[in-house]
C-alpha cells in the first residue's frame, strides 16, 4: 500500500507539473486541414499533405498550417473543425466528400472562417468546393491498360459507388475499349477508401480471375505491392507509387492540389477569396497530373498516351464523347456530343459494355 | 515459473483506487511515448486532460462536447456492465448500436415528410427494439444451444456494418442526394430530429437520458433484488440455480438489456450529432464502451465518470493532434493503455504472484 501511495503521489505531482506548463502559438494566418486517413497512405491523403507542405513553403512564417488525420466522416468531423476554428484557423480544407454536412454546419457557426471542401456539391457564403477531373487521367490510364493487357481482362478496385468513382470506371473503360475492342472489365467494390488488407485481397481476387492490369480507386499502395509480386501491371493512384512496384507500375494519376491550395490561401490572406465557388479542374490546370511512363510501355503506346493527355489538356479531346450508350443499351450521347457537367457530377450508371451492377 | 494465487481478502480501497492508478500510470507512460514522438509530454497531457475543461479558447465548446461524446459510451457501458457482472459477455454492442440507428432512422424516414409529435418517441422506441433484436440472436443461441455469446455478438458487428453499407447505398439513400451514399439528414426533419435541448451547446436528449439511466441502474443493481440475482449468477451460477432463479432467463435479460441500450445510443446519435445514416456512421463506441464499463468498475456511478474521462481523451486527444502534431494512433495507444493498466492492476489486487520453487 505504501508503495502504491508513492506511485500515486508521483502521478499527482506529474499532473500538477503538466498543468503549469504552457503552449505558445503564433502565426498571422492559420490554415487547417482534415484528412480521412493518414498522410502516410502514399495516396489521397498523402497528396493533400503535399499540398499543405507547399503552402508552408510558399508563405514561410506568415502562415501556420495544422492538420488532423483519421477524422471520421461523422459528428467527429464537426467537432474537429469547430475546435480548429476556435483555435484561430482562418481557413479550413476539408479533404473528403463525407465532410460535406459537417462543413456546412461549422461554416454557419463561424462565418468569418473560410472553408474549402473537396469533392462535395454543396456550398455557402463561406464554403467553396473543389474537385479534380480525375476521369481525364483515367482516360489516359485506360488507353495504356487496353494496350498492355494480354489476357484482355482489366481489374478495377473501386471504393464507394459514388459518381466520382463510377465516372472513373466509365472513363477508363471507354478508353480501354477504344484501344482494344476485346477488353473486359472486372470491378470489385470494397466500400472503403483506405484499407490495405481489403485492397490487397481485392487485387488478388482480380488477378486470380485473369486480370493482368489493375486499376484502382482506393488510397493505399497495397495493390501495387500485390501486382509486383504477381507479375501484373497496375497504376499508381493519387501519387506516384513506383517505389512499391518498380516493374508493375505503368504510370500514376497524380492529384495536384498544391497550386490550388497555395492560390486559395493567398486569396484568403489578401481578401480576394470568394465563397460559393465550385472548382472542377483537370489535366489542363495541373490538378490532374500523369506521372512518368514506365519503360515497359512500348514507345508507340507512350506517344498515343501523351497525345491523349495533351488533347484533353488543350480541350480538343473529351473523355466522354459520343456515341455512347448506357449499360442498358439506351442512348446517352449522340455522335460527337460531349457529356454535360450535371450528368458527370451525378453519374450513377455504367456505360454500355461494362458488366455487373453498381451496388445499390 | 509464476503462479497466480487468489487473495483471500481483496482490499476494497485498492480496487477502488485502480482506475485512478491506471489513469495516472497512463499519463506517465503515455507522456514517455509522446516524448519519443518529439512532442512535449507535459503540453500534450495538459492539452488532453486540462484544456478541454479549462482553456478559455475551447472550454465553452468542449465541455458540452465531452458530455455529447460521453453519452453513447455511458449508455452502452451501463447495459454491458449488467451482463459483465453476470459473466455474460456481449462484445457486439457496436452492431446493436448500428442496428438501433438503422431501425429508428428507417422508421422515421419512411414517414418523411409527414410531421407529427408521435414520430420522435416512436422512432426512439423502434431504435431500442432494433438494438434489442440484434442482441437476441446471441442471447437465443446462447440459451438454446450454449453457443458462445462472445463470438456470435462480435461477428454480428460485421454483419451489421454490411447492412449499414446496404442502407446507405440502397434503401435509405437520400433521393435528393445526387447519387451519393447516405440517408436524408434527420436534423432537417423536425419531427425526427434529436435537437439540442440547451441552445448553443448541442446537448441532446441522449445526454439527459444517459444521466437518468445512471441513477436508474444504480437503483436496479444495488437496491433491487434483480441486481442481486445478476451478481449471484456471475459469482456462482450453481447457487443462482439453487435459489430458484432461472439462469437462462437472466442471461437473456442481460444480453437484451445491453442490446436495447446500445440501440438507444444508436438512435440518439443518428438523429442527433450524426444526423444521417452513412457508411461510416459507427466510430467504435460499442467497443470503447467495454473499456468504460471496466474503468467504471461495472458500477453505474463509476461508469459515468469513466465515460467522461474517456470522452475527455477523445476531445482533448483531437486538440493535441492538430495543435501539437501528435499522430492519431498515439492517442489510440494512450486510450488502450488505460484498460491495460487497469486490468493488470486488478490482477495484482485479486491475486498473489508466487514463484514456483525448485522443489
Amino acid at each position: 500500500m505504501r508503495q502504491f501511495m508513492k506511485y500515486f503521489s508521483a502521478s499527482f505531482l506529474f499532473i500538477s507539473m503538466v498543468i503549469t506548463s504552457s503552449i505558445a502559438i503564433a502565426a498571422d494566418y492559420k490554415v487547417g486541414f482534415i484528412y480521412i486517413g493518414p498522410p502516410g497512405d502514399h495516396g489521397w491523403n498523402y497528396q493533400h499533405d503535399v499540398g499543405r507542405k507547399a503552402v508552408d513553403e510558399a508563405f514561410g512564417d506568415k502562415v501556420e498550417t495544422v492538420f488532423q488525420e483519421n477524422v471520421p466522416e461523422s459528428a467527429d468531423a464537426e467537432r474537429v473543425m469547430t475546435q480548429m476554428a476556435l483555435s484561430g484557423a482562418d481557413m479550413i480544407f476539408a479533404t473528403s466528400f463525407g465532410y460535406m454536412e459537417p462543413v456546412l454546419n461549422v461554416a454557419k457557426k463561424f462565418p468569418k472562417v473560410k472553408f474549402e471542401h473537396a469533392t462535395g456539391y454543396m456550398t455557402a457564403d463561406n464554403v467553396s468546393t473543389y474537385s479534380a477531373r480525375f476521369y481525364e487521367g483515367r482516360t489516359v490510364a485506360g488507353h495504356i491498360a487496353g494496350k498492355m493487357t494480354k489476357s484482355n481482362t482489366i481489374g478495377y478496385v473501386a471504393s464507394y459507388p459514388i459518381p466520382e468513382v463510377v465516372r472513373g470506371i466509365n472513363s477508363a473503360y471507354l478508353a480501354a475499349k477504344k484501344a482494344n475492342p476485346n477488353v473486359e472489365f472486372k470491378v470489385i467494390w470494397i466500400f472503403t477508401w483506405y484499407d490495405p488488407a481489403k485492397e490487397a485481397d481485392a487485387a488478388k481476387t482480380l488477378i486470380s480471375q485473369g486480370a493482368d492490369v489493375i486499376l484502382q480507386h482506393v488510397d493505399s499502395s497495397a495493390i501495387m505491392t500485390v501486382a509486383e509480386e504477381a507479375g501484373v501491371y497496375a497504376f499508381g493512384q493519387a501519387s506516384d507509387m513506383s517505389a512499391f512496384g518498380p516493374n508493375a507500375h505503368l504510370t500514376a494519376i497524380i492529384n495536384g492540389w498544391a497550386p490550388y491550395y497555395v492560390k486559395k490561401v493567398k486569396q484568403g490572406m489578401d481578401g480576394t477569396w470568394k465563397g460559393a465557388e465550385q472548382t472542377f479542374d483537370g489535366i489542363g490546370a495541373g490538378m490532374v497530373i500523369i506521372g512518368p511512363l514506365s519503360d515497359k510501355i512500348p514507345d508507340s503506346v507512350k506517344k498515343e498516351a501523351m497525345e491523349i493527355r495533351d488533347g484533353i489538356a488543350s480541350g480538343t479531346l473529351h473523355s466522354f464523347t459520343g456515341p455512347i450508350n448506357k449499360q442498358d443499351g439506351s442512348p446517352w450521347l449522340k455522335a460527337g456530343e460531349t457529356a454535360d457537367m450535371g450528368t458527370l457530377l451525378g453519374m450513377n450508371f455504367y456505360v454500355e459494355g461494362i458488366e455487373g451492377d453498381i451496388p445499390q | 515459473m509464476f503462479k497466480l494465487i487468489p487473495r483471500e481478502n481483496v482490499s476494497p480501497v485498492l480496487s477502488l483506487l485502480g482506475p485512478l492508478f491506471s489513469v495516472g500510470l497512463t499519463m506517465i507512460v503515455g507522456g514517455i511515448l509522446f516524448y519519443f514522438l518529439g512532442v512535449d509530454p507535459f503540453a500534450a497531457i495538459k492539452m488532453i486532460f486540462w484544456d478541454p475543461l479549462m482553456s478559455e479558447t475551447f472550454s465553452t465548446y468542449s465541455i458540452p462536447q465531452i458530455f455529447i461524446k460521453g453519452a453513447p459510451l455511458i449508455l452502452i457501458a451501463l447495459g454491458l456492465s449488467v451482463g459483465f457482472k453476470a459473466n455474460v459477455w456481449n462484445i457486439g454492442a457496436e452492431g446493436q448500436y448500428i442496428m438501433g440507428a438503422i431501425f429508428g432512422a428507417s422508421f422515421a424516414l419512411s414517414l418523411y415528410p409527414l410531421e407529427s409529435i408521435v414520430i420522435f418517441p416512436a422512432m426512439i422506441l423502434i431504435g431500442v427494439i432494433g438494438g434489442c433484436l440484434w442482441s437476441m440472436i446471441p442471447a437465443f443461441l446462447k440459451v438454446k444451444f450454449q453457443v458462445n455469446e462472445i463470438l456470435v455478438s462480435l461477428m454480428l458487428v460485421y454483419v451489421a456494418e454490411q447492412i449499414l453499407a446496404l442502407a446507405s447505398l440502397g434503401f435509405l439513400r437520400n433521393p435528393d442526394g445526387a447519387g451519393f451514399p447516405g440517408s436524408r439528414n434527420l436534423n432537417q426533419y423536425t419531427s425526427a430530429s434529436n435537437a439540442e435541448i440547451i441552445a448553443g451547446t448541442g446537448i441532446h436528449l441522449g445526454v439527459l437520458l444517459s444521466l437518468l439511466l445512471v441513477i436508474f441502474f444504480y437503483v436496479l443493481l444495488f437496491r433491487h433484488s434483480l441486481g442481486f440475482k445478476i451478481k449471484l449468477l456471475g459469482n456462482s451460477p450453481k447457487a443462482s440455480g439453487f435459489s430458484g432463479d432461472n439462469p437462462n432467463k437472466l442471461i437473456f435479460l442481460c444480453l437484451t438489456l445491453s442490446g436495447s441500450l446500445a440501440g438507444l445510443a444508436g438512435i440518439m446519435e443518428v438523429a442527433g450529432p450524426a444526423g444521417q445514416i452513412n457508411i461510416d456512421f459507427n466510430v467504435g463506441y460499442g467497443f470503447t464502451a467495454i473499456i468504460v464499463a471496466f474503468l467504471g468498475r461495472l458500477n453505474p456511478i463509476g461508469i459515468f465518470f469513466a465515460g467522461i474521462v474517456m470522452a475527455l481523451t477523445y476531445v482533448g486527444g483531437e486538440l493535441t493532434q492538430f495543435m501539437l502534431n501528435l499522430p492519431a494512433a498515439a492517442i489510440q495507444v494512450f486510450q488502450g493503455m488505460l484498460l491495460f493498466f487497469l486490468l493488470s492492476f486488478d490482477l495484482f489486487v485479486h491475486y498473489k504472484i508466487k514463484l514456483k520453487g525448485n522443489k
